[in-house]
């Protein structure tokens, strides 16, 4: 056995998350126009403002749409997308006003237990609420009283536009406006559901707040959105988690993330991504088209982005920071992994707006089997971040001989003040190293793992604890059957 | 019984025949020393020993405590108690060295149908025998091998040794970068895992080496053979008159 079938046997383990729940499922009809618009906000018994914004948001995309103007500068390649194919919105069936989970479609219940997460709050770890989104809606949240008690507002971006409306209105579109981009456009128009949390001023959020994405039906996109603000002085750290069974077809995720950090506050977002890759042959798998940014509103505030992302057929995903207030601070951490016939374009923006405003850029991507990996990272300076600082690390793994690393940095200083660093390095997992580990009395597996965890700490350790040995975990699943 | 038989091994690299016909026993709780020219094959030996894949058997066998090794995969042969000390220890980044040696012996003790210990049980055994080889605590902490100087290597390969207790140690040049008080610290860890149940082969080209840790038996290695064994005096005889006296041919070699 060579090191590079090694590599390539534990690469290649079945993705365990694949399997289908059978819901009854209120779906609308396929396809895109203003009346699908209509019908979804409908649908979520929305106020005048949602439908105005969605329109123009449609109305927008649809002109992008025309123009062809379907982004093409990311280093992936796919067949057109579809946009009539799609369903827009695909809910399982249940009563209007569900006042616990026992009213919850034991099914979807079923579904999540079997993903390892449980929706019973007795059963939780006590740490963690979870708001559970199944296909284009969010099931169930836990823990929601526990938090109100501080303050605290997490609950479905459905239940805050009925209960916070003037929250909403304040804060939807500030960071990531419906004409940021293609998908975000997209994403406007038509999200039905994700998740919305608020922390007040002065609040420690006294629990992990997470979302589970669940994409469950065929033929539908996902496209949900999330919004955090957290006010001056409070902090919060959310985790979010996706899979979606195996299908042949592939499925559309469009979704958006906006943060909005005030004075002094901290929000820490962490994922771990697992979307249905696709097959060995590059059949299936998710389009992970996703926009996610934050904004350091106040002074002194920090925004931390830490991601894994091991799913998908295509990850197109640059979580950012606007550094507006002085002092503040950016951060992210991510390990892309692509295996097969993945595509990953992948990285950041930091755009440095106020004054001793500081960045750090740690990617790390591994490339096993055909994958295709690629950190797009820019680093911008304006005119007034005088004392601005970045520091920008990517690494690059590959496993075999057959997939690719590439990187694209931009950089841009408008002031000369900035203070930048840059480092770069592309290595190879050698069978010597392997070997070295195996004469310890590892498996070649553990041998691997051992290896690509040592390459990954900078990242993982930025992970919560109970997310960081998920991560562990997933990476070697993902990567079983690729080692040589 | 023997620890070791090795039986007219012929083994390739690359299509290129290395190793052309070795026969050695080692008994246990013998020591053994390989000496012979750069290239002969030394290094290769202690690779296919350690079951490295790259390495093709042509033919012959070798018995492991009366075991096939030659079916063994390394890990196998890293469980049933072969160490090899690496002439050129590998780089692990962002492995702590205690992490590494505790998953390595807890993957031997699997094996072996032993509990895992946790890191409290550990980390004594390894302080005791970082100790033992006067190595810093704070190399506990620090990624496996990277960065450590070229002696340093080599005195954590025997650290490791020392945790891993072997049955059978192959030691490629270890003694190779370290200065004259590292050999005798590394010569004394070595010298303390001297045991009738333990074997231990010291692949060298110093008898300064073997001044410390003394051999019951010396071979030497040439063009892929064994071409002459003897006592500890053997080594001596090598380090007056190199190889040329035993084989002619080598005189250029040395
Ligand atoms: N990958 C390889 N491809 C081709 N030849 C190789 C390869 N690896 C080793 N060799 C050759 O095999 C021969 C034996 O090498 P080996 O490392 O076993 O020697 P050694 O006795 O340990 O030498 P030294 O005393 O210098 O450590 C050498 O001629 C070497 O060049
Ligand atoms: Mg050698």
């Amino acid at each position: 056995m060579t090191t590079s079938n090694t590599i390539q046997d534990i690469a290649s383990q079945e993705y365990k998350w694949g399997f289908i729940t059978e819901v009854d499922e209120d779906r609308i009809p396929k396809g895109l126009n203003e009346d699908t618009i209509r019908l979804i906000s409908t649908k979520k018994n929305e106020p005048g403002f949602m439908l105005d914004w969605r329109l123009k948001a449609y109305r927008h995309w649809a002109s992008l749409e025309r123009a062809h103007a379907e982004p093409t500068w990311a280093h992936i390649k796919h067949p057109p997308i579809d946009y009539q194919g799609i369903t827009y919105y695909s809910a399982p069936k249940q009563k209007p006003n569900r006042k616990s989970l026992d009213e919850v479609d034991p099914e979807v219940l079923e579904a999540y237990s079997k993903l390892g997460i449980s929706l019973n709050e007795q059963k939780r770890l006590a740490g963690v609420a979870v708001d559970a989104v199944f296909d284009s809606v969010s099931v169930a949240t836990t823990f929601k009283a526990k938090l109100a008690e501080k303050g605290v507002i997490f609950c479905s971006f459905s239940e805050a536009v009925q209960k916070h409306p003037d929250l909403v209105k304040k804060y939807l579109g500030s960071v990531v406006p419906y004409s940021d981009n293609f998908f975000a456009a997209l994403n406007a128009a038509v999200f039905s559901d994700g998740s919305f949390a608020y922390v007040p001023k002065g609040v420690r959020c006294p629990m992990e707040l997470s979302t589970y994405f669940r994409i469950n039906a065929a033929d539908t996109g996902q496209f949900e959105r999330t919004l955090i603000v957290v006010e001056e002085g409070g902090y919060a750290s959310y985790l979010e988690g996706c899979t979606a069974p195996k299908r042949d077809e592939n499925q559309l995720h469009a979704a958006v993330v906006e943060l909005i950090a005030l004075d002094n506050a901290q929000i820490k977002y962490s994922t771990v991504q697992n979307w249905y890759p696709g097959d060995k042959e590059g059949n299936g798998g998710i389009y992970n088209f996703v926009t996610k940014r934050g904004k350091c509103l106040g002074n002194n505030s920090k925004i931390s982005w830490t991601q894994v992302e091991t799913g998908s057929a295509i990850t197109w995903k640059y979580p950012s920071v606007i550094l507006m207030g002085d002092n503040s601070v950016g951060e992210f951490y991510s390990v892309a992994l692509t295996n097969n016939y993945q595509q990953a374009d992948t990285g950041t923006k930091m755009i440095h707006m106020g004054k001793n405003t500081k960045s750090t850029i740690i990617a790390k991507g591994i490339s096993a089997g055909h994958g295709q990996n690629t950190y797009r990272g820019q680093v911008k300076i304006m005119k007034g971040a005088t004392g601005a600082r970045n520091y920008t690390q990517c690494d690059s793994l590959l496993i075999g001989d057959q997939c690719g690393a590439h990187t694209f940095p931009y950089i841009e200083v408008r002031n000369g003040s900035a203070r930048m660093e840059h480092e770069a390095s592309t290595s190879k997992i050698g069978e010597d190293q392997i070997f070295y580990l195996r004469q310890r009395g590892l498996s070649a597996e553990e041998a691997v793992s051992m290896i690509i965890n040592g390459f990954c700490k900078q990242v993982f350790r930025e992970l919560p604890m109970e997310f960081a040995v998920e991560a562990q975990k997933l990476l070697s699943v993902s990567l079983e059957g690729s080692v040589g | 019984m023997n620890m070791l038989e090795i039986r007219n091994l012929h083994a390739r690299i690359d299509n290129q025949e290395i190793l052309k016909g070795i026969d050695l026993a080692i008994p246990a709780g013998e020591v053994h020393a390989i000496m012979g020219p750069n290239g002969s094959g030394k290094s290769t030996l202690a690779h296919v020993l350690a079951r490295r894949e790259s390495y093709e058997v042509a033919e012959g066998q070798v018995l492991f405590q009366g075991k096939d090794l030659l079916a063994m995969k390394p890990e196998e042969a890293a469980c049933e108690g072969l160490f090899m000390a690496f002439q050129y220890p590998v780089e692990v980044a962002g492995i702590s060295n205690a992490y590494f040696l505790r998953a390595a012996l807890n993957a031997q003790r699997k094996y072996r149908g032993e509990d895992p210990l946790d890191a409290i049980d550990f980390l004594p055994i390894l302080k005791a025998k970082m100790e033992l080889l006067e190595m810093d605590e704070r190399f506990q902490g620090r990624s496996v091998n990277e960065g450590f100087s070229g002696g340093e290597k080599k005195r954590n390969e025997i650290v490791q040794m020392a945790v891993l207790e072997p049955r059978l140690a192959v030691l490629d040049e270890t003694d190779s970068g370290l200065d004259i008080d590292a050999l005798k610290i590394v010569a004394r860890g070595v010298n303390a895992m001297r045991s009738p149940d333990r074997s231990i082969v010291l692949i060298t080209h110093y008898q300064r080496l073997l001044d410390y840790i003394v051999p019951d038996y010396v071979h030497v290695l040439a063009n892929g053979r064994i071409i002459r064994s003897g006592g500890p005096e053997l080594a001596l005889e090598l380090e007056n008159k190199g190889y040329g006296w035993i084989a002619p041919a080598l005189a250029g070699a040395q």
